[in-house]
Formats: C-alpha cells, sequence, structure tokens
C-alpha cells in the first residue's frame, strides 16, 4: 500500500516538472517570435522608407522624393525593369550620385522586379505581413535564403545607396531610413535568428 | 581642375576641367561641339540626348568625373552609323524639323530605339520617346520618321 502511494506521488512529480518544463519551452518560443517580429517591424520601417520602397512599386514607373510623387519625364518601367531603349534607368542614374547635378546614382540602377512589390496599385505600402512574406518566398524574392537576404542587406550597392542617397537639385541632402545600416543589418540578423516570422 | 581623355565620334580628345562638369558643357564649351542643346538642365527635356556606349544618355546631368572610358557620340557623329544614317535620311524625308531645337536629342533617342528594336510598336514608341519634348509639337512627324526608318532598316 505504502510502496503504491509512493510510485503515485513519483509519477504525479514527474507529471509537474514536465509539463512545467513545456511551458517554459512555449514561454521561450514565443518570447523569440516576439522578438524577431519587433525586428522584422524595424526592417519593415527602412522598407518602407522613400529610398527604398520608391522603386520597389507595383505600377509601370518608378517614383521620387519624400512624397513618392510620380518619376518625371514620363520614365517607365519596361520590361527588365530599367527602363526603354532611349529612356533607361542609367540614361541619367551613373554609377555613383552625381552631386553637381543632383541626380542620384548607383551601380546597376533600376527597378525591383514586380515580385518584390512593395506596394499596391494605388502606390500605398503594403502591409508589414505581405511584405514580410514575399521577402520570405524564395519563388518572389530572387532565390534568396535566410544568408542571402542577410548579405542582400548588407552588401548590395543600391540597399547601400539608401545612406548615402546624395543631394537634391535643390542642393539640399535627401533623407535617410530611420535606422542606420548598422541597426538595419542587426535587425536582419536578429529577425533571421528568431526564424524569419511573420506578422499574421 | 582636372584632365580627362575622351573617345567622342570615335576621336580622342583631352580636355581640363573642374570634374562636376556635365558632360553637355565639355561637349558645347569645351569641345565646340554645339549640336548638342541645352534644354532644361535637369534631365527633364531630352534635348542634351547623346549615346554613351550605346545608351541613350541625358548629358546635362552628367558629371564628366563620372563617364569613365565610355565612347561618346553625339549628334554630328550619328550619320556615320548605319542607324544613324537611316534616321536622319527618314528625317529629311518626313521633314520633322520646325524650330529644330530639341531634334538633335530626338534623334539620338530614335536610334537608341532602332537599334535595340528594329521594329518598334506605336506603344514602343510612345514609350522610348516619351521623355524628349518638342515646344513645336513635332510629335507627329517624329513618329512617321521613326516608322519610316524601321521600314528602311528591314
Amino acid at each position: 500500500m505504502v510502496r503504491s502511494l509512493l510510485l503515485l506521488l513519483f509519477c504525479l512529480a514527474c507529471i509537474v516538472v514536465s509539463r512545467s518544463a513545456l511551458s517554459s519551452n512555449d514561454f521561450k518560443g514565443r518570447e523569440a517570435r516576439s522578438d524577431g517580429l519587433a525586428a522584422w517591424q524595424q526592417v519593415y520601417s527602412v522598407l518602407t522608407s522613400p529610398r527604398c520602397i520608391n522603386c520597389h512599386t507595383a505600377t509601370n514607373y518608378p517614383q521620387q522624393g519624400d512624397n513618392r510623387h510620380h518619376h518625371f519625364a514620363n520614365v517607365i518601367r519596361g520590361p527588365e525593369g530599367n527602363g526603354v531603349p532611349g529612356l533607361n534607368c542609367v540614361s541619367c542614374h551613373q554609377s555613383a550620385n552625381a552631386e553637381s547635378t543632383g541626380v542620384p546614382g548607383g551601380r546597376n540602377w533600376h527597378l525591383a522586379p514586380l515580385s518584390m512589390r512593395w506596394q499596391d496599385e494605388n502606390d500605398q505600402p503594403l502591409s508589414s505581413a505581405v511584405v514580410c512574406h514575399s521577402l520570405t518566398d524564395r519563388t518572389k524574392n530572387g532565390g534568396l535564403n535566410a544568408a542571402g537576404l542577410l548579405k542582400h542587406n548588407e552588401e548590395e550597392p543600391l540597399v547601400l545607396w539608401a545612406w548615402n542617397p546624395g543631394r537634391k537639385q535643390d542642393g539640399t541632402m535627401r533623407t535617410l531610413p530611420a535606422l542606420t545600416h548598422a541597426e538595419f543589418v542587426a535587425a536582419t540578423r536578429q529577425w533571421i535568428d528568431a526564424g524569419m516570422p511573420c506578422p499574421r | 581642375m582636372a584632365t580627362y581623355h575622351l573617345t567622342v565620334n570615335g576621336q580622342r580628345k583631352e580636355v581640363k576641367v573642374d570634374p562636376s562638369t556635365p558632360l553637355l558643357w565639355v561637349l558645347r564649351e569645351e569641345l565646340k561641339m554645339t549640336g548638342t542643346k541645352y534644354g532644361c538642365g535637369i534631365s527633364v527635356c531630352g534635348a542634351c540626348t547623346v549615346h554613351l556606349d550605346g545608351v541613350a544618355t541625358r548629358s546635362c546631368v552628367v558629371p564628366i568625373s563620372l563617364l569613365g572610358n565610355r565612347r561618346i557620340v553625339t549628334i554630328e557623329g550619328i550619320g556615320s552609323d548605319p542607324v544613324g544614317r537611316v534616321v536622319q535620311e527618314a528625317w529629311v524625308e518626313k521633314d520633322v524639323v520646325q524650330c529644330g531645337y530639341c531634334q538633335s536629342g530626338q534623334i539620338m533617342s530614335a536610334c537608341a530605339l532602332l537599334k535595340a528594336n528594329p521594329k518598334p510598336t506605336d506603344a514602343n514608341i510612345e514609350e522610348s520617346m516619351g521623355g524628349n519634348l518638342c515646344r513645336c509639337a513635332a510629335y507627329v512627324r517624329i513618329r512617321q520618321a521613326i516608322e519610316d526608318a524601321s521600314k528602311r532598316l528591314a
């Protein structure tokens, strides 16, 4: 009788301990996802800054300026995102910012593909969840895995341009994204380390 | 001031200018090649269009320091090119020009279009030429000349 009672108590203790451990893991998982989502929101704040989103349109034209207006001179996307013969992106945008003429530049200046649009067709930014799912979908993001995404955000010249956008034609500086590039990369890394969670 | 060695219409040129000087002013002021026109100075009108390694480029916004080794072709040299010659013939045939100020830029853009797409549709012409303004509104004749050149090139 005593032995049975002791066995029962032992089993109950095991159940309590294991449930406690499961709760702890659940909590850690939820915390990691929460941290990852917070990091993603920081990433999203950069992606939707005018320096980035102006060339991630859903339309057949790029945008300009902090008010994201239609690019002047009837510039259009073209079949490969680099304009059309006679009016390519590189007809004006050179390999670096042209400070004396106010034209921004960087190597291989072009529009992001439509699969990586971060706006709707009314030029409104897509939701954080939609952009996140696009970014993590390798059929849309150019086949980039997590390491590729991090490298892209760390090293791609047109990404880096957002933090060195040069002067406008009136001589004033273009505005920068809300985070520094180092903060942007750190947030990207934190989001990736958390398993690239996306908002629901 | 800095020294730059340029290839303009197949000829080597040397200029000493401030690195921030736009190519347009190097052509017009230093090399006295005034066929390329100043219109707006901010790449809106297309009057200053030249070719850099075959790409139609707005010379008013390209500082000489960013030119690199790219070969420059201007309206003075485009007639030496088979497509350029045909386009110029079509321009004369259709009597496109009214005041003429924008026409060097129009021809340079038309040549870039026809080199990339010898049989452009109306939509292709509209897209490629949409950044070249003509205050005389010679757009109908410009389109006809491009269509004529396309037939000649076929």
